[in-house]
């Protein structure tokens, strides 16, 4: 789960990270109060979205005055933000955080992850911040450097005194770059983040050490232990059908295909779209329904894949083990009774109670097309779709 | 024996009293695996489908020789169940549990480090299907008699996506050794790396079918101890060549976030490690077919 820059800081600042004064804004008028609250003579106005490259955007304004502070914020609010990760719908721009201006002297890449390969937290640091870590690792990789912390004995302090004298910062800062490391790593600790990113880390012609932006990752499975996490949550950054499924117990991705795909398991999923992808269409998502899945949860699934007005065919694809296939067609069916459509539904069923699965769809006198394998499901599919698209709207049963 | 299990391996099941766990166990005891017992924490003295609870996995061990663990423990409490199995001695542990925090598993993953090599508990999953020697013995949740018995190791992230490829080379008449399923999670126990291994060495395999997908360093890391240390033929499928970057596909450890962890990039990768890849996931059972008529 991802939560605002305004919230990592928070959240950083109680670990002992220091971070500029700034304050929330719902509306322009807010946002020039909370400058005037502050004081200075330079602000910026940030837009708050789930997503990261927001200054190149125009998410970011450094603003000198109440004007313009007025003029930026009434800029943003209301509108999506469209940067290089939020795909081109854009993320909309709900809440402004204002900030007072910093004196910058230099700027650091500061990031802690969940590192695959060796299994730890790993520290990712670079002399070269304000540029995204993808960019420094493509053209200063000699400025990166890492350190991994053991899980049983945390991040000791020679660690991060060596991080901070092979970053450059000052020997009479070297202290508060040290609090500034052990702030990261308990809060990435204590609440089950898979990710935290100071991008950049300043040191101010003052000699501060501030974190002027924050991005931080929680772990969704451990969300049930952080009630107070669990709260940040903003539905407004989500796509609303996969929130929606989230909220059912189905894993959804929207796709831009218009083959719709209902599949149990992340793997056969993937493997499905794939397989339709390589026989000429286009997969319209990724949906995993999972083990044990009731007819009912079925239909959920299967409204779902049909609220997004480009699925023009539907493929179910159900090899089941900890599954019934008898469960599945009768979900299948019944969503089909409730509410009939007129575009192409595909069914492939193999494993647990297949024979009974099969005995129902057939039964059930519904235009279902049928398949035997993967193959001969996305083939189908394909075809199905295409021949709906050429004119004839009337489905015929295959098989 | 084939890899980590076979008929004689005597099994305990984690969490035994719960739901699922029951219908599996029955299942498990009806395929032959060798379920000696079970453990739910203040249940000791309960008999599910015949065999008794414990209350702790070292009173289990003491009283019935078990060597495996079957964990089907909620996730909150998963870990703990895991590294209770470590310290008892139990020597091959699978975890069925999704959505164990990754930290938890960290930290499960340095316990586990506490032990000698020569007694250090294999685990693998979380977030699996589990593992199956078919004729013999299986620990998990899969359907049994798709697997046929046979000279074909598989090992996968996805279960469902294993059910595909043990059907698929059914239908050409080729059984499995051992089938495997290390979890969709992004900490995990065993990875394809440690699991190849085990089959490089088991007499009773043959050819590997590994299956992979989007998301970590494992399948990579799998190709260069192919190159430099196999002498058994791998086919490989990687799963999410249609995946978006940077969003999870269901499994938590299934997401593009570097270099090298996209399908196409993998694809490249296993490749060049002289790895045979089956490009379509319904040409896995035919591809390994070609390689076995050789």
């Amino acid at each position: 789960m991802d939560i605002h820059e305004y919230q990592a800081k928070e959240i950083l600042s109680e670990f002992g990270v220091s971070i500029p004064e700034g304050g929330l804004a719902y509306s322009p008028e807010q946002a020039a109060y909370r400058a005037r609250e502050m004081g200075g003579d330079k602000w910026i106005v940030k837009a708050q979205v789930h997503a990261g490259g927001r200054g190149k955007a125009g998410g970011v304004k450094l603003c000198m005055n109440d004007t313009e502070i007025i003029e930026a914020a009434s800029s943003m609010l209301g509108r999506k933000l469209v940067t290089h990760q939020t795909g081109p719908e854009g993320k909309g721009i709900y809440r402004l955080y204002v900030e007072a201006g910093v004196p910058i002297d230099r700027e650091i890449y500061l990031g802690f992850v969940l590192d695959r390969t060796t299994q730890r937290i790993m520290i990712v640091a670079s002399s070269q911040g304000g540029m995204e870590i993808e960019e420094i690792s493509a053209n200063e990789p000699e400025s990166i450097v890492r350190a991994s912390i053991d899980p049983a004995v945390g991040l000791v302090e020679f660690q991060a005194r060596e991080i901070a004298f092979k970053l450059g910062i000052e020997p009479s800062l070297t202290q508060h770059m040290v609090r500034t490391l052990m702030g990261c790593f308990h809060a990435f600790r204590d609440l089950d983040a898979t990710m935290v990113e100071i991008n950049p880390l300043v040191v101010t012609k003052d000699n501060q050490i501030m974190a002027l932006d924050a991005k931080m990752t929680f772990d969704d499975n451990a969300l049930f232990r952080h009630p107070r996490i669990s709260e940040l949550r903003d539905k407004s950054q989500e796509d609303p059908r996969e929130s929606n499924a989230a909220d059912r117990g189905l894993s959804y991705v929207g796709l831009d295909g218009n083959i719709g795909c209902i599949v149990n398991g992340a793997g056969l999923a993937m493997a499905t779209m794939d397989t339709i992808k390589l026989s000429g269409g286009e997969p319209a998502n990724f949906l995993d329904i999972g083990g044990g899945a009731t007819p009912e949860r079925v239909g959920k699934a299967f409204r779902l894949v049909r609220s997004d007005p480009k699925v023009e065919a539907i493929l179910v694809n159900i090899f089941a083990g900890i599954n019934r296939c008898d469960w599945v067609a009768e979900g299948v069916v019944q969503a089909l009774k409730d509410d009939p459509i007129d575009i192409p539904v595909i069914v492939r069923l193999s494993g647990t109670n297949v024979k009974e699965g099969q005995k129902i769809l057939a039964k059930s006198g519904l235009p279902i097309i049928r398949a035997a394998t993967l193959k001969e499901a996305a083939d189908r599919s394909v075809y199905a779709w295409k021949s709906d698209q050429s004119g004839s709207k009337k489905l015929k049963a295959i098989s | 024996m084939s890899i980590l299990i076979d008929e004689k391996t005597k099994v305990i099941v984690q969490g035994i009293t719960g739901r699922m766990a029951r219908f599996h166990t029955k299942e498990m005891i009806e395929y032959g695996t060798n379920v000696v017992g079970g453990v739910t924490p203040g249940k000791s003295g309960e008999i599910v489908e015949g065999v008794p609870v414990f209350n702790t996995v070292k009173e289990a061990v003491e009283a019935t020789g078990a060597e495996a663990s079957l964990v089907f423990v909620p996730p909150p409490f998963a870990a703990d169940s895991i590294m209770e199995a470590a310290d008892a001695g139990i020597k091959y542990c699978v975890s069925i549990t999704d959505g164990i925090p990754a930290q938890d598993m960290m930290r499960v993953k340095r316990y586990m480090k506490r032990y000698r090599k020569e007694n250090r508990m294999v685990l693998t999953g979380p977030n699996c299907a589990g593992t199956i020697s078919p004729g013999k013995s299986f620990l998990g949740i899969m359907p049994p008699h798709i697997y046929k018995k046979g000279t074909v190791g598989i090992v996968g992230r996805s279960g469902t996506l294993g059910y595909e490829a043990a059907s698929q080379l059914a239908t050409l008449n080729i059984g499995i050794s051992t089938s495997v399923g290390i979890g969709g999670d992004p900490i995990n126990g065993s990875s394809f790396r440690d699991i190849l291994e085990l089959f490089e060495n088991d007499p009773e395999t043959e050819v590997i079918a590994l299956i992979g997908e989007i998301g970590g360093p494992q399948e990579a890391e799998a190709a260069e101890y192919i190159r430099d240390h196999m002498s058994k033929p791998v086919v490989a499928y990687v799963a999410g060549l249609t995946a978006p970057k940077g969003r999870t596909m269901g499994h938590a450890g299934a997401i593009i976030s570097a270099f090298g962890e996209s399908a196409s990039e993998k694809v490249e990768i296993l490749s060049a490690a002289g790895v045979t890849v089956a490009e379509h996931p319904s040409i896995i059972g035919e591809t390994i077919a070609s390689l076995m008529r050789g």
